[in-house]
């Protein structure tokens, strides 16, 4: 069953703007559509500019959406008024990309945690205290360090605590924006892993927003790739790797390096004249969508 | 075997910080030869930035350079006057930083930035100035230079300001350049084309390329030979096809075997453990706390490098064949797993 479903969502943004002048309209999502179900892992994949971070806000109405629908467990999140809206969000939450700049430096690790509690009236003080040393336990947290401020953790560390916090509430729906891009990568592996044990631990259903394909290919089942604000392919994380059919996902795919001296690389450029930004999506292969 | 460009030899450049000195580049060695590219990989904090200052001279206090030679064509640039290596920084060793928009002036021209470098080393008058700018940004692919070169850098793409400091870098024809991490910004698709433009520079004039970067596709790309970096150590150097095919260092083994690939799905083969912070180094090789197949003389004093094939050598205990029996020693390297076998199969 279809978790959360997005249908013709849009985003328009108007770029340099004044007083006496009109801006130009920015179209950052055009017209989006996908479904993720329960317990999957659906990957959406793009360049910076694509509009895949904004599709992510969009869905929590972190950003107000111009228009179109999100719905979880078939509700549409986009009409709710306010107060509906925040008993929604215990149920869809999202890790941020930054470590270092998505938590409150003046808070110490557990108040961080905690604060979501506090927020929804969950728990007296010591439940929520309880709670938050279970949740430092279950992203492999020290629990000596609740008293820590961000600053006295390591960058893989910080995510942690950023985990911490969005599991807080109990969600079925986590939205994982570029979760371990600005870690080291002798660090990355070990998020990566806490990701996919926690998912089946906690039969979580994730949006992982991403640029690294390789990533994308290991641990998604469907992956959606995004182009100037449109999905221009998605599909079967298998089918779609081993076979791309839209021009922009051949050309994304033949950029990455490959670490591997001796590997063939053949290297497709993109010629942006070519696309046709109209072409609707069609099922080109059983589940694989193209806008070809 | 012809001289080396740049002979790097113990290389050490330490930081003054209120706990005390730390080594932030500790005993480093390498060579970098004409025509070659040498990749510096290195988590963030490993000292790989700190090496590339240090080559230019470059590195600000609380950082000192405390000891080790830089020999360059010849010349030791550690014992050059101030005035002689600022002759040296941008005609002979060239710098190109990360982050294109902060390494350019926001309040000049592109053509008036490329144009400064030429008129400061005597390569241009006033008069061709602008020429030979619009010649450079011709030669890196940037299209109608001739109007572009009076852009200023906000109305460039990401992946065009990257090109002009290529420009800016090749615009006195130096002999090497140190690119620091020249793609991380961008998109891959950019990353792409400016890899092929930072080779295709190399082979028109003859450079020489010091590549520091955290990513190993892009080194498995661009690089002749690697140094692997870890807490201001070089833990394993050798010619690129031997580091992918037979990594020797558990480090660098673990990086390897932590990208992803192989069986979607399946968890990831992590280092355990963070990487220590400069001035807490642990004693002995700073990778012992990680590091799987530690033992006993690891926490002693830092190894020092066993070679363990033509061009290729470590710094790690595991490869000292005078201090382990032949049979213990075989023992010990039959527990390693090779990461690169376990993906392909």
């Amino acid at each position: 069953m279809a978790l959360v479903e997005v249908s013709h969502l849009v985003k328009h943004f108007v770029r340099d703007g004044g007083l006496f002048r009109k801006g130009t309209l920015v179209k950052a999502v055009d017209d989006v559509s996908f479904t993720i179900e329960e317990g999957e892992t659906f990957g959406l994949v793009g360049e910076s500019g694509s509009g895949k971070t904004t599709t992510g806000r969009c869905m929590l109405r972190l950003i107000e959406p111009t228009s179109g629908e999100v719905r979880i467990r078939s509700e549409n999140v986009l009409a709710f008024p306010r107060r509906r809206l925040r008993d929604a969000r215990r149920d869809m939450q999202i890790v941020f990309q930054d470590p270092y700049s998505s938590l409150n430096p003046r808070m110490r690790a557990r108040q961080i945690v905690e604060e979501p509690l506090i927020i929804h009236r969950l728990g007296d003080r010591l439940a929520r205290r309880e709670r938050v040393a279970e949740l430092f336990h279950l992203v492999g947290l020290d629990v000596t360090h609740l008293e820590r401020y961000p600053h006295q953790f390591s960058g893989g560390q910080r995510q942690r605590i950023g985990l911490a916090r969005a599991l807080a509430l109990n969600p079925s729906f986590v939205i994982l924006d570029e979760p371990v891009s600005a870690l080291d990568v002798s660090v990355q592996a070990q998020v990566v892993n806490l990701l996919t044990d926690l998912q089946r631990q906690l039969k979580l259903t994730y949006l992982f927003i991403a640029h690294d394909l390789r990533l994308v290919e290991h641990i998604c089942g469907r992956v959606a790739v995004m182009y100037l604000g449109k999905l221009v392919e998605m599909g079967a994380a298998a089918s779609l790797f081993a076979a791309p059919q839209h021009a922009y996902t051949r050309a994304l795919l033949s950029a990455i390096p490959i670490p591997d001296p001796d590997a063939p690389r053949t290297r497709i450029v993109l010629d942006p004249a070519l696309v046709n930004r109209d072409a609707p999506l069609r099922e080109v292969a059983a589940g694989h969508w193209a806008a070809i | 075997m012809s001289d080396p460009l740049l002979s790097v030899q113990n290389l050490t450049t330490i930081f003054d910080l209120p706990a005390g000195p730390a080594p932030a580049v500790d005993d480093v060695s390498f060579e970098i030869r004409t025509g070659e590219t040498l990749g510096l990989v290195g988590e963030s904090g490993s000292g790989k930035s700190v090496t590339a200052l240090s080559i230019m001279r470059l590195v600000q206090p609380p950082g000192r350079i405390a000891r080790g030679s830089l020999r360059f064509k010849g010349r030791e640039l550690l014992a050059l006057p101030e005035s002689e290596m600022r002759k040296v920084r941008g005609a002979d060793i060239a710098l190109i930083f990360q982050e294109p928009m902060t390494a350019l002036n926001p309040v000049f021209t592109v053509g008036d930035q490329i144009a400064e470098t030429l008129l400061v080393h005597d390569r241009a008058t006033r008069r061709d100035a602008n020429a030979k700018a619009v010649e450079l940004l011709d030669a890196v692919r940037i299209p109608d230079a001739a109007s572009r070169v009076n852009d200023y850098p906000h109305q460039l793409s990401g992946g065009m300001r990257q090109r002009v400091l290529i420009a800016m870098a090749i615009a006195c024809r130096p002999a090497l350049v140190i690119a620091d991490e020249p793609t991380t910004a961008l998109d891959v698709t950019i990353q792409a084309q400016i890899l092929d433009l930072l080779r295709e520079m190399k082979s028109a004039f003859n450079l020489s390329l010091l590549l520091i970067t955290h990513d190993l596709g892009v080194i498995a790309e661009t690089a002749d030979r690697v140094a692997v970096m870890y807490a201001g150590r070089i833990v394993e150097e050798g010619p690129v096809r031997a580091i992918f095919g037979e990594p020797k260092h558990p480090y660098t083994r673990g990086l390897l075997a932590s990208i992803p690939g192989g069986v979607p799905g399946q968890r990831l083969r992590a280092i355990e453990g963070t990487v220590p912070m400069l001035g807490a180094l642990p004693p002995g090789c700073a990778f012992n706390p990680r590091c799987p197949d530690r033992f006993e003389p690891c926490t002693s004093a830092p190894p020092p490098e066993f070679t363990v094939g033509s061009d290729h050598g470590t710094r790690c205990y595991l490869y000292d064949t005078a201090r382990l029996k032949p049979d213990n020693r075989q023992s010990t390297i039959a527990n390693l797993r090779s990461p690169i076998d376990d993906r392909k199969s």
